[in-house]
């Protein structure tokens, strides 16, 4: 009943925050470690078991390198290894070097230097992963990069682990086994050798020979075994036998890298990549996607529990201090490489700031280190508490990149926007799906167009293909000046970002009134929203291409291809009426009783228009030229000599 | 006075060497409102009540318009199947047109003796225009001889345009004030650019 009881603290504890700090925009990671802190120090409801269940967590981190790995085709994975090696490679060593220095500073013997920069190099995978993810920033050059630096410190792991028992200069540990990883690298006290049990007795040579042949393994099962077998259990069309089937190839695969002394995130990560282009990859994903996220939020949940209260209440300002100058070092190099390896404005704070902090792997490490005795125990009890310390205070460096930083940086990014040369009656922002078809349309039917983007990569790939675009923020008042809005007839804006939006439109809109501003819209309420800060018009994004789509829906359902079209015109003419409708509703009092009354009655109006040919009136409003008129003499009311039928 | 209604239908008014400044003359004649049926409905998505509505309001209604396969460009067509509706224009309740009259101002590209019973094709205008006269005939309303220039491709070149925009303003003129005479225009085949023949002389009405 314990395990029971433990269970339901820690899951209240997660529904009740991590919806609270989504709402609040603080993320679901911060989130968690708040709830963690709540039931941990603050409340004391959790307590001694948060080590073991972080272990149990730490599985959490496994399974998100496994998923990232499904994402990851080994073609991409290749293509990304200049970064692999070159930044992230430089991020290891430079950051051990600072560290193992600062520590050497501070009267470390070498060894315990080294040991702590090595461990203090890493970062969170976790936490830094899921917000990316969530935030969409994955795919972003600051995205990349970080995750190449965490793919590379995962690796880097390896040689630390082996490493780590030769730096042993006898602290004996006291409390080794409270410190135990559940990696299966406890007990080694002062051994010479890494791995696991399985292959402490072999020599080295026999070592390096098994781990290689593991990986090999690997690779091989998941191409040619593994498919067969994920092909037979799809087709016994049992879910949770799917399910099992996939938790058995993570779990199985940890245990196995556990037994030769890998980092079991490094193995799944393979399986992963092996398993990338294979037809079940998104079974997997969505099978394995919940607990991963449940792990994650558990293991974050004891990172905030584990909190040593005491100790920080004890010496709060040496502790803070500790974890601050830990971030600001290691934000500071990575800066520093961020501008080595050319990262922009945006992308290289994003990458710096992320990457700040120390990582879970250090927990491990430090258990590790405890356990052969390369650091000693008070040092130990300090660091944890400032590893964890900078784990609870990256949400917040996010939170300051989201707001702050990236609004500003991006606008003072490292490239000089474009000098804008060439005039044209018309100026379009934003340049994604959705103005590449505009001007597509305008440059072909012969007008002369200025486009702006504020993405490189866009720009590029544009004036590959013959499409002159320019580099620049169009939510810079200077940019739109030198582009010229103030002479041209149309100002077209579909920039993406929807506040982005809706901000260039009313500064055009106020600045320049003479100018006829079309704009995308997201939604109906965007429509509203862009035409109150001086759109002259507004366009729902996919409006359009779902009716058209909807429109061929009604013909493979067996329809005329006509009456599809005459049906989908009137719905759209309809909802055209709705948007005229309910406009001034929405401008009154937003989404209130009266909006949503109001909606439910367009929305049986509309019932009731486009079920008219299912019922008995058949000349109403709904094609009604198309519709015979009612049977019988069609020319009755006529003079006597009246003609005898229409036309 | 009467209210004239101009319904001009060319799908390519930027080409049109004469329909087009037809259309800009009637759009200058007080009482008529003259409307561009390819700009209003680009997508002919027709709004029925709307042109229902405007029919109503007004005493003369003039279809405009290039001769394309003797008939009107697909729009004019289009407009006629749905907004000549039943009930409101023909029908057992259909008597919002009654006595309203209608008449077509069109182009041809071909040269007078091309409409005749001996020429190319083997009869007048007019009666190449059967369907819309029994349209008008059906709709209870006052159908007139066609308003033609022929041979429209040349007329720019032979000096014939203003000509035929001022006869056209004269009779769009005389149709507003009740001028026209209206059992002859019925009676005639076509109404010719000389227009004096049809003009009332004397007081207005």
């Amino acid at each position: 009943m314990e395990l029971l009881s433990d269970a339901f603290v820690y899951l209240c504890a997660a529904v009740i925050a991590v919806p609270i700090a989504n709402r609040l925009g603080l993320g679901s990671v911060l989130g968690y470690l708040i709830a963690g802190v709540v039931i941990g120090p603050v409340l004391g409801i959790v307590g001694s078991e948060t080590t073991e269940v972080q272990h149990f967590a730490e599985f959490g981190v496994v399974m998100m390198l496994f998923l990232v790995g499904l994402e990851l085709q080994p073609a991409v994975l290749w293509k990304m290894r200049k970064q692999l090696i070159g930044l992230g490679g430089l991020q290891v060593v430079g950051t051990t070097a600072v560290f193992a220095g600062i520590g050497l500073v501070f009267g470390l013997e070498w060894q315990g230097a080294l040991a702590l920069g090595m461990i203090l190099a890493l970062s969170s995978t976790a936490i830094v992963l899921q917000t990316l993810n969530e935030k969409g920033w994955l795919k972003t050059q600051g995205g990349q990069s970080s995750f190449s630096v965490l793919l590379t410190q995962d690796i880097a792991v390896i040689p630390m682990l082996a490493v780590l028992p030769l730096l042993a200069v006898g602290h004996v540990a006291g409390n080794g086994a409270e410190h135990s990883d559940g990696h299966g690298h406890g007990g080694h006290e002062g051994g010479g050798a890494h791995g696991g049990e399985a292959l402490a007795a072999l020599p080295g040579w026999a070592q390096a020979l098994v781990i290689f042949a593991v990986i090999i393994a690997i690779i091989i099962a998941g191409r040619h075994l593994l498919r067969p077998v994920f092909r037979f259990i799809a087709e016994a069309h049992l879910r949770e036998i799917f399910t099992a089937t996939a938790l058995l190839l993570v779990i199985g695969i940890a245990l196995l890298m556990d037994f030769v002394g890998l980092s079991p995130a490094l193995g799944t990560f393979l399986a992963g990549v092996v398993l990338s282009d294979s037809d079940y990859r998104h079974e997997l994903e969505s099978d394995i996607e919940p607990f991963k996220g449940l792990l994650l939020g558990l293991f974050f949940l004891t990172v905030g529990a584990g909190i040593d209260f005491n100790l920080l209440f004890g010496a709060p300002i040496t502790i803070f201090g500790l974890a601050l100058g830990l971030m600001a070092v290691k934000f500071a190099l990575l800066f520093g490489l961020g501008t080595l390896f050319r990262l922009d404005g945006p992308d290289r704070w994003l990458f710096a700031l992320g990457l700040a902090q120390a990582g879970e792997f250090a927990f491990v490490l430090f258990g590790f280190a405890s356990s052969s005795g390369a650091l000693d125990q008070s040092l130990l009890r300090t660091m944890t508490l400032v590893v964890a310390i900078s784990m609870l205070l990256t949400p917040a460096l996010f939170i300051l990149y989201e707001k702050v930083i990236a609004p500003r940086a991006s606008a003072k990014s490292d490239r000089e926007a474009d000098v804008i040369d060439s005039k044209g009656r018309v100026v379009i922002v934003g340049m994604g799906r959705f103005g590449q078809i505009i001007s597509r349309l305008l440059l072909t039917s012969g007008y002369d167009v200025v486009i702006l983007d504020h993405d490189p990569q866009t720009v590029e790939n544009l004036s590959k293909v013959g499409i002159k675009t320019f580099y620049g923020d169009a939510t810079r008042p200077d940019l739109l000046h030198t582009a010229g809005v103030g002479d041209v007839d149309l100002f077209i804006a579909a920039i993406d970002d929807r506040d982005k939006q809706t901000l260039v439109v009313e500064h055009v809109a106020k600045t320049y009134p003479k100018v006829k501003i079309l704009a995308r819209a997201r939604d109906r309420h965007h429509v509203y929203e862009l035409e109150n800060v001086g759109a002259h018009i507004a366009e729902r994004e996919v409006f359009e291409g779902a009716l058209a789509l909807g429109r061929q829906a009604l013909v493979e359902l067996g329809g005329h291809p006509f009456r599809a079209r005459t049906k989908t015109r009137e719905f759209r003419n309809h909802d055209f009426a709705m948007l005229d409708d309910l406009r001034e509703n929405y401008n009154d009092g937003g989404v209130d009783k009266s909006y949503i009354d109001a909606m439910r009655a367009h929305a049986e109006t509309l019932f009731d228009i486009m079920r008219v040919d299912r019922g008995e009136e058949r000349h109403d409003r709904t094609e009604r030229g198309w519709n015979p008129p009612p049977k019988g003499d069609a020319t009755l009311g006529l003079e006597p000599e009246g003609e005898e039928t229409r036309g | 006075m009467a209210k004239v209604l101009v319904l001009f239908a060319h799908p390519r008014p930027d080409r049109s060497e004469v329909n087009y400044p037809m259309f800009e003359t009637a759009q200058a004649v007080q009482g008529v409102t003259a409307v561009d049926l390819y700009a209003r409905y680009p997508d002919f998505d027709i709004d029925v009540d709307a042109e229902q509505a405007q029919l109503v309001e007004h005493d003369v209604i003039i279809f405009q318009h290039p001769l394309y396969w003797y008939s009107a460009p697909s729009i004019m067509k289009e407009w006629q199947d749905l907004v000549l509706e039943y009930g409101f224009a023909y029908g057992q309740h259909g008597h919002e047109l009654d006595g309203k009259i209608f008449l077509n101002a069109v182009t041809t590209g071909a040269k007078p003796d091309a409409y005749s019973e001996q020429g190319m094709n083997h009869a007048d205008l007019r009666s190449l225009l059967a369907p819309f006269e029994k349209t008008a005939d059906l709709c209870r309303m006052k159908y007139l001889a066609p308003f033609c220039l022929f041979g429209a491709g040349r007329a720019v070149e032979e000096g014939r345009l203003n000509v035929h925009r001022n006869a056209y303003d004269d009779l769009l003129k005389a149709l507003v004030a009740d001028r026209l005479d209206l059992e002859k225009a019925t009676r005639a085949d076509v109404l010719t650019d000389i227009l004096d023949d049809f003009i009332l002389k004397g007081e207005t009405v």
